[in-house]
């Protein structure tokens, strides 16, 4: 039993990796994640990953904001203190508009960023669970948790050389050091 | 598929032989890396004395009250408002740049959109000094917002634009920093993954742990396809809002219906003028000729003399409706702007912004680099006088004749003036030398579509339309990194 845990398969191509992920497919090999330097478009549907729902928090977010702030409003101008300007009614809906539509953004941005870092485990100061130094420059990086599947090291490597992997890595660790 | 082959008429977006990812890491990262020219070193120098200037003039300010400014009781707004407003307008162009330009899916914004978000935020921030400066007790800006005060129950107007403006920047400057940052963090990583020591310790606080796997890129296009869509009204409302702040007075020359899409035209005039400025230099000195081309100048080129025109059809437009109004205040107040004893600022307003920039329609000037940067200076001036012109001009002739002034600057408003510059070109600089002045990832994405050499070999391959090719080596004679003579025999 090999000590090997992942098989990464570095493409320098983007496309010969998604030769690559076609062949692994092929040959019911599944795929850990891709890691690339850039987003690779079409790659969630040839990997079945679903579309993100970041846009409904988005649309949550911002009827929450402006919700809020209308409220804020509302109490101060119209219940709390309602002040006579020239006659005219305490409860001027167009002049409430501008904060009600910065707000509706504000809470919107930081919402759907929170979330997206939230869902995506990235804040200040984590330790990064990448694969290879070179993902995030110019090697496009299928990785294959070997102990999860039976194909042989060697027909998985020879799958990734074939379709232009121009390194393929044994490691017995899952993620890089950056200690 | 990344690699779809774009149309050959278009024009690359990067040019140059051999780029592959690799070289493009590593010349958008050279900057950052190594360690800075004298160039550099000189701009540093120069601004952060800048920078000391203006700490000093507002330290002065705090200490010796507002009335070491130029104000009176007449023109109680002159370069206080005008430089806030000036640098807020140049703000928009990053997020015109980051924002519409996306939903737009014009690909060449891919190359400047981050350092005109650095543009953006380090304008807010001397916009925002300069709010708080003006105040004069900066401890008093706590009275702008809707918080518990010992003045009982007492809370501010919500009906009031200068309250609306409190809203719009803080989240302009909010929404803009969030963008750019989570923009960043690949890049960051980038750098990260390339550093050792404390260095990639530090990167690595800062990229988040982003690694680039397939889901954190999908929700990162999401995210930036939301903020870019709520950041366009967003972008367009700020300047709006502030247009109110006038628009929403009674004063002759601020109370008009045309003010907030004036207003937004002129900022995204000004920004690219300041996005011109930025970039030309960066460009050369930084070595980014082949991300930064030709086309990028003369596409923002094309954005100036567009939203410069709309801005002199605006102030034509003024003037034919202060005389078609028949209000004799509204009209003594344009006449008074171009024939009064500021006759010298709006004229420097209406040459710099409507005459000299109409040049650009000219294809030469546009793909001149000189003439570009010089006209960006021109239009900088210009922008600024736009907006002392409508600010000192209708205040100094108030209602009552007995109360007309002047307004005359003390070296502490220049001071503040000229420093705010300083503290902008500083934070710029500091940019430059810790985070990637160039999206990298956008750009990795542009190279197997849309990059010169992936275009010369759908040249040498032959089928393409004869017509086609001569259009398009036609259009490359304008890149001044490209050497023409490589394609005769293509």
């Amino acid at each position: 039993m090999s000590s090997t845990k992942f098989i990464l398969g570095l493409f320098e191509d983007p496309d010969e990796m998604m030769d690559g992920i076609t062949a692994l497919q092929q040959n019911s090999v599944p795929i850990y994640d891709v890691y690339t330097p850039m987003p690779i478009h079409g790659i969630e549907a040839k990997l079945g990953i679903k579309d993100s729902r970041l846009g409904y928090a988005a649309f949550m977010f911002g009827c929450l904001g402006g919700t809020v702030v209308f409220s804020i409003i509302y109490y101060f101008m119209v219940h709390d203190w309602p002040m006579n300007i020239g006659g005219k009614p305490a409860f001027a809906v167009p002049d409430f508009i501008p904060i009600t539509f910065e707000w509706t953004v504000l809470y919107t941005a930081l919402g759907t960023v929170a979330t997206f870092f939230f869902a995506t485990h990235l804040f200040p100061g984590r330790t990064p669970r990448a694969m290879d130094y070179r993902a995030t420059d110019d090697r496009f990086v299928i990785a294959i948790d070997v102990k999860k599947n039976n194909t042989p090291h060697e027909d998985i490597t020879n799958l990734l050389k074939n379709a232009g992997a121009v390194e393929v890595k044994h490691n017995d660790r899952k993620y890089v050091s950056y200690e | 598929m990344s690699s779809h082959n774009e149309s050959i008429i278009r024009e690359p977006l990067i040019t140059g032989n051999n780029i592959t990812y690799a070289q493009i890491t590593e010349d958008i990262l050279r900057p950052v890396e190594k360690l800075p020219g004298r160039a550099w070193w000189i701009g540093f120098s120069v601004a952060s004395m800048g920078a000391t200037l203006w700490l000093f003039a507002v330290s002065y300010t705090f200490w010796y009250g507002i009335g070491s400014w130029g104000l009176n009781k007449t023109v109680g707004w002159a370069w206080d408002i005008t430089g806030f407003v000036w640098w807020v307008g140049i703000g928009h162009a990053g997020t015109l740049i980051s924002a519409i330009l996306l939903l737009f899916r014009q690909k060449w914004r891919n190359s400047i959109n981050r350092s005109a978000e650095a543009m953006t935020i380090f304008a807010v921030i001397c916009a925002a000094s300069y709010i708080v400066a003006h105040m004069g007790r900066p401890w008093m800006a706590v009275y702008s917002l809707p918080l518990p005060n010992q003045y009982g129950s007492l809370g501010v107007n919500f009906n009031s634009p200068l309250v609306w403006d409190v809203f719009a920047i803080s989240t302009y400057f909010t929404v803009s920093l969030v963008f750019w940052y989570t923009g960043l963090l690949p890049d960051i990583a980038t750098i990260r993954d390339r550093a050792t020591g404390l260095r990639r310790k530090v990167y690595s606080f800062m990229s988040f742990g982003w690694t680039g796997s397939v889901k954190t890129w999908q929700r990162f296009e999401t995210v930036s396809l939301i903020l870019a869509g709520i950041s366009t009204p967003l972008v367009l409302s700020v300047h709006s809002i502030v247009s109110m702040d006038f628009a929403t007075s009674l004063e002759p020359g601020w109370h008009t219906t045309i003010f907030p899409p004036y207003f937004v035209a002129g900022a995204i005039f000004s920004g690219f003028a300041m996005v011109q400025t930025l970039l030309l230099i960066a460009r050369k000195v930084l070595g980014l000729e082949n991300y930064i081309t030709m086309f990028h100048i003369e596409a923002m080129n094309k954005i100036i003399i567009l939203t410069g025109s709309i801005v002199m059809v605006a102030y034509c437009t003024e003037f034919f409706i202060a005389y078609y109004s028949q209000v004799e205040y509204e009209q003594y107040a344009f006449i008074n702007r171009y024939f009064g004893p500021y006759w010298w600022a709006s004229w420097s307003m209406f040459c710099c912004n409507c005459i000299i920039p109409q040049v650009l329609w000219f294809k030469s000037v546009r793909r001149s680099i000189a003439a570009t940067w010089f006209l960006s200076i021109i239009i900088n001036i210009g922008m600024w006088f736009e907006r002392f012109v409508i600010i000192v001009t209708s205040l100094h002739r108030d209602f009552l004749p007995s109360s007309w002034a002047m307004f005359y600057p003390t070296w502490i408003d220049v001071s503040v003036f000229i420093g705010s510059i300083g503290v902008f070109f500083t934070l710029f600089l500091l940019f430059l030398r810790v985070l990637p002045a160039i999206a990298i990832a956008e750009v990795k994405l542009l190279l197997k579509g849309s990059s010169e050499q992936e275009k010369k070999k759908i040249l040498q391959s032959g089928h393409i339309d004869a017509s086609q090719g001569e259009f398009y080596k036609d259009a490359l004679t304008k890149f001044d990194a490209i050497d023409i003579a490589e394609y005769e025999k293509v």
